[in-house]
């Protein structure tokens, strides 16, 4: 396969396209499938063949459209109807539809700021890509950065393009992606590796698993181009096996891959030779910290060890080791595709491009988004999201999963971005928004997060290991009224001492949200320590000074 | 060959080789830094967060057990910070096992109480956690009381590395983790077991002991370790 | 100068810090112009008083009598001190941490080879469900830890305190000694 073989594909495939009068995709993603898409999916398939309009309208497994809350989703036309909350026996309606309007129940207002708001790079293409299909990827585009790039450019060359993008790490960090290859490139040692991580495991976070899903092929593209650039002959994708759809979608993409020669040896004919392997995760979200999934990968515990030497120096097996997040590879196809400068003209001064967001909790439009950085929080809830449900109150807005923190109100219209987010006590993260109105008890939230910090502590040093325990029966002893202003002066001490001392990120960022509420919502901890009170009326107190009759 | 640079440690003017450690560098200086999982001739983890140290320019604390030295660097090992952040490792110990120094064999020899003496701690500020934890008194020589480990995994590493068996691993998660031997079957009936005893002599408290052994009467003798180093890397012959 | 009131009081231990204490020998003599003994199980006051200057403490605190009893004295004491390992860590008392106080006492009193296995209902304080160091259920002033702490450094402690000083025990004793 070369340039002008995909050239002859995407023809083909548009050329085919055009022949039809309707095409519908439905989102096939984890979201949509949990309630019936592919039933949908099968059932309009057979509704277009009973009416013998087969050759005429296509109906096809769709990636995510965004809107998860009003799943499954179909896109009709490339985005002249949205339809929603479609069930198998909508399938007579919808293909009636493609001529008129079809019910109100299932039709989603396409002008909603939720679809016109959104800037899609890293998820480019919107869901109208076959994920299952290598043939959909090109026709959209697919794979002309990789080969353009293999057969007119240098790898530094590549490597320039995403210095000059400003393309920062997705995975939470922030650490310039630029910089990072750049340390694999000059590495002298060989063979080197390129790790995609999609080891995502914050609660509230689906963004990797719907990169993955929609956009397996433009995983491969990002990093193999990476691979290029840096000079390294293979690749894992560290994948965690509770996302068996991802998994499934990229072993049919790298096989497919591999059958048109855009995956091993003298790739598109050229000298450069790559491989790409999946490897299962299971589960443990200390393994999305690089040297942890490292040695995970080296089938060792899946622990984290002492940086330096950073896995860009020896990383797996020793070697010189690229890991990128999944969004931060599916961010360097269009990067190469279209310029380092055009991807910097997104976003602001020191946060270039897009992110992508999962909106979950009190919010109307729960689901998947991906806007420029630079965004105010106050656009993604209330115009994006739709605002709270019920007409409750806003309270905060939790970004950065249980390494982040809480956004009260007054930094509503603060712009997203790796400075500001950080400036207020969060993190940016993998990109998890969970919103909370009036009914959450702050202290139940650093709760919720300490007991999950402390369930995925691997246990290897002891401030992580035996301080988020303590952190959390400190928590528990605050929420149920049991607590003294003593046991909070230890809290505080506790979160101060884990953040300094502990060995990885895990453990350093684990105090985060009991910090970050305790900045903002100190009233709330006091009333529960004082008065013996959940303000938001969700703590149950449980307040005997000791457990004499248990 | 390695260059020679100079350093500060605590004001003092230091020198070493730069593939060496602060810690070594620091002890070749007669400056103490307080370990507990570091053990010279295993490989070191940085798990036990003891001997963090300040380093000037940066931000973060970093362990001297791992960290190499450099040309200018400045060390401060003793400040009031950092000993403050050693009490609360130790309590944290403490309160994460079930340590009870007036009945253990190895009252008075023992790393983890000797530590708590140096920090000059007099109580345990953390509330102690009272785990359940099942002694296991299988193997016919030595006996494992998971309720005095401090999971420092010296005898992992020193059955992996120096035995060869691999006998011992840590199973489990956080808070919940816990020394095994083998696929978590009792230490007696263990296939890899050399029953070598060098878990026993450099594990630091006494969770790992000689039977027979009564209150104070365990020591531990982790000093064969350099030389064994030292054998192997002239057998290598570096 | 008037005389210093001293208390001791006795939970769950083994009274090895008191019979330390009584190792003072003719020491307690010279203490003898300096304090007097308010209250404790070597002497014979029923209830304890109030104002004490200073209150030494054996035992961990395992029953609800034990918890009744730390929390009066704490209120009647200036300073309190935990003295020895049971108050300090809770030390061997919290063995039976790992037990329920119901499976505890079943395996006590209804033990096969009793004469009249059965369980007691009066008398006998009801157990925590856990035995906790002094310091977790009140504020303590002064940690002497030791099993039990040797009659130098009691009296060193009580020197001290008489004095108007706050103890250095870093080189006097520690868990365990």
């Amino acid at each position: 396969m070369n340039l002008e073989d995909l050239h002859t594909i995407a023809q083909q495939h548009h050329e085919a396209d055009s022949k039809l009068e309707h095409i519908l995709y439905v989102c096939t993603g984890t979201a949509c499938q949990s309630s019936r898409s592919e039933d949908v999916l099968k059932a309009i398939q057979a509704e277009l063949k009973a009416r013998g309009l087969e050759k005429k309208c296509a109906a096809r497994p769709g990636g995510c459209q965004g809107l998860c809350a009003r799943g499954p989703l179909a896109n009709l036309d490339h985005g002249k109807r949205i339809y929603q909350h479609l069930t198998p026996e909508d399938a007579s309606a919808v293909v009636d539809s493609f001529e008129s309007e079809p019910p109100e129940r299932i039709q989603l207002d396409k002008q909603l700021p939720f679809f016109t708001r959104q800037v899609r790079v890293a998820t480019q293409g919107g869901g109208l890509i076959d994920p299952t299909d290598l043939e959909s990827y090109i026709a959209a585009g697919g794979y002309t950065a990789l080969l353009d790039s293999l057969m007119h450019k240098t790898p530094a060359e590549v490597l320039q393009e995403v210095v000059k993008s400003g393309l920062r790490g997705r995975g939470g960090g922030g650490y310039p992606t630029g910089l990072k290859w750049s340390t694999v490139a000059k590495a002298v040692q060989t063979p080197k590796y390129v790790i995609v991580n999609g080891d995502e495991g914050d609660p509230g976070a689906f963004m990797d698993r719907a990169v993955m899903e929609d956009y397996p092929f433009r995983v491969l593209e990002g990093m193999t181009l990476a691979a290029y650039a840096v000079g390294a002959s293979q690749g894992y994708i560290y994948v965690r096996a509770e996302y068996p759809l991802a998994v499934k979608r990229l072993q049919n993409a790298i096989k497919q891959a591999q059958k048109q020669n855009l995956l091993g040896s003298n790739i598109g004919g050229t000298p450069f030779s790559f491989n790409v392997e999946i490897r299962l995760g299971a589960g443990a979200f200390v393994c999305g910290e690089e040297t942890a999934l490292i040695a995970s990968i080296e089938g060792g515990r899946g622990v984290p060890r002492p940086r330096p030497p950073y896995p860009a120096e020896s990383g797996l097996w020793g070697k010189p080791t690229l890991i990128n997040n999944v969004e931060t590879i599916a961010n360097v196809v269009a990067i190469v595709q279209r310029g380092g400068d055009w991807f910097a003209s997104i976003g602001t001064e020191k946060s270039k491009g897009t992110k992508v967001f999962a909106l979950s909790g009190r919010i109307n439009n729960t689901g998947l988004i991906e806007v420029p950085m630079g965004i105010t929080l106050r656009e993604v809830i209330f115009e994006i999201g739709g605002g709270i449900p019920s007409g409750k109150k806003f309270k905060a807005v939790q970004t950065g999963g249980p390494s982040g923190g809480c956004i009260p109100e007054q930094y509503l219209d603060m712009p997203v971005d790796y400075e500001s987010l950080t400036r207020v006590g969060s993190i940016m993260g993998s990109g998890g928004m969970i919103v909370m109105d009036e009914t959450s008890c702050m202290v139940d939230v650093a709760k919720y997060f300490m007991e999950f910090s402390m369930a995925e502590s691997c246990g290897k040093c002891v401030p992580c290991r035996v301080g988020t325990a303590q952190m959390y029966d400190l928590l528990c002893k605050i929420s149920e009224g049991r607590a003294t202003l003593d046991d909070l002066a230890l809290l505080e001490s506790l979160c101060d001492m884990v953040k300094h001392t502990s060995l990885c990120g895990l453990g350093q960022s684990a105090p985060n949200p009991v910090i970050s509420t305790l900045r903002f919502f100190r009233d709330e901890y006091l009333a529960h320590i004082l008065d013996k009170r959940c303000p938001a009326g969700v703590c149950q107190m449980k307040p005997e000074v000791m457990e004499v009759h248990s | 060959m390695s260059r020679v640079v100079t350093l500060k440690i605590n004001g003092q003017d230091v020198s070493g080789r730069e593939d060496e450690t602060i810690l070594q560098v620091a002890r070749e200086n007669g400056i103490d830094i307080p370990v507990l999982c570091y053990l010279e001739g295993l490989s070191a983890v940085g798990a036990c967060r003891l001997c963090l140290v300040e380093v000037t320019g940066v931000s973060r604390l970093l362990p001297s057990c791992v960290t190499r030295v450099s040309e200018g660097m400045e060390v401060n090992t003793e400040s009031e910070r950092l000993q403050r952040y050693r009490r609360m490792i130790v309590e944290l110990l403490f309160s994460e096992g079930n340590h009870i120094c007036s009945v253990c064999v190895s009252n008075g020899h023992c790393e983890l109480q000797n530590m708590a003496i140096k920090l000059r701690l007099d109580h345990i500020g953390m509330p102690y956690r009272f785990p359940v934890r099942q002694v296991d008194a299988s193997h016919a020589r030595y006996g494992l009381d998971p309720n005095r480990c401090i999971l420092c995994t010296r005898c992992v590493r020193v059955c992996d590395e120096i035995e060869g068996a691999h006998t011992w691993d840590i199973m489990g998660r956080g808070i919940n983790s816990q020394l095994i031997s083998d696929m978590h079957t009792p230490w007696g009936e263990s296939e890899t077991c050399t029953s070598c005893g060098k878990c026993v002599q450099v594990c630091p408290t006494g969770a790992l002991f000689v039977k027979g052994k009564s209150v104070a009467e365990m020591t531990k003798r982790p000093d064969f370790l350099p030389y064994l180093a030292m054998m192997r890397n002239r057998k290598n012959g570096s | 100068m008037s005389k210093k009131k001293i208390a001791t009081i006795w939970m769950d231990g083994c009274s090895g810090c008191h019979m330390s204490f009584l190792d003072l020998d003719h020491r307690l003599l010279d203490l003898a112009d300096l304090i007097e003994i308010v209250h404790s199980p070597i002497v014979d006051h029923k209830e304890f008083p109030p104002d004490v200057d200073v209150t030494l403490v054996e035992g961990a605190v395992s029953s609800d009598e034990d918890y009744e009893k730390i929390v009066k004295v704490r209120a009647r004491t200036k300073i309190l001190v935990a003295m020895g390992d049971c108050a300090v860590s809770a030390n061997v008392p919290a063995m039976r941490n790992r037990f329920t106080p119901k499976a505890l006492q079943e395996a006590v009193y209804l033990a096969p080879n009793m004469a009249r296995p059965q369980l007691p209902h009066e008398a006998v304080p009801t157990l925590l469900p856990r035995v906790r160091p002094v310091h977790e259920v009140v504020k303590v002033d002064v940690f002497v830890p030791g099993c039990p702490p040797s009659n130098d450094t009691l009296f060193y402690v009580l020197s001290e305190l008489i004095h108007g000083r706050m103890p250095d025990l870093s080189n006097k004793t520690r868990f365990g000694a």
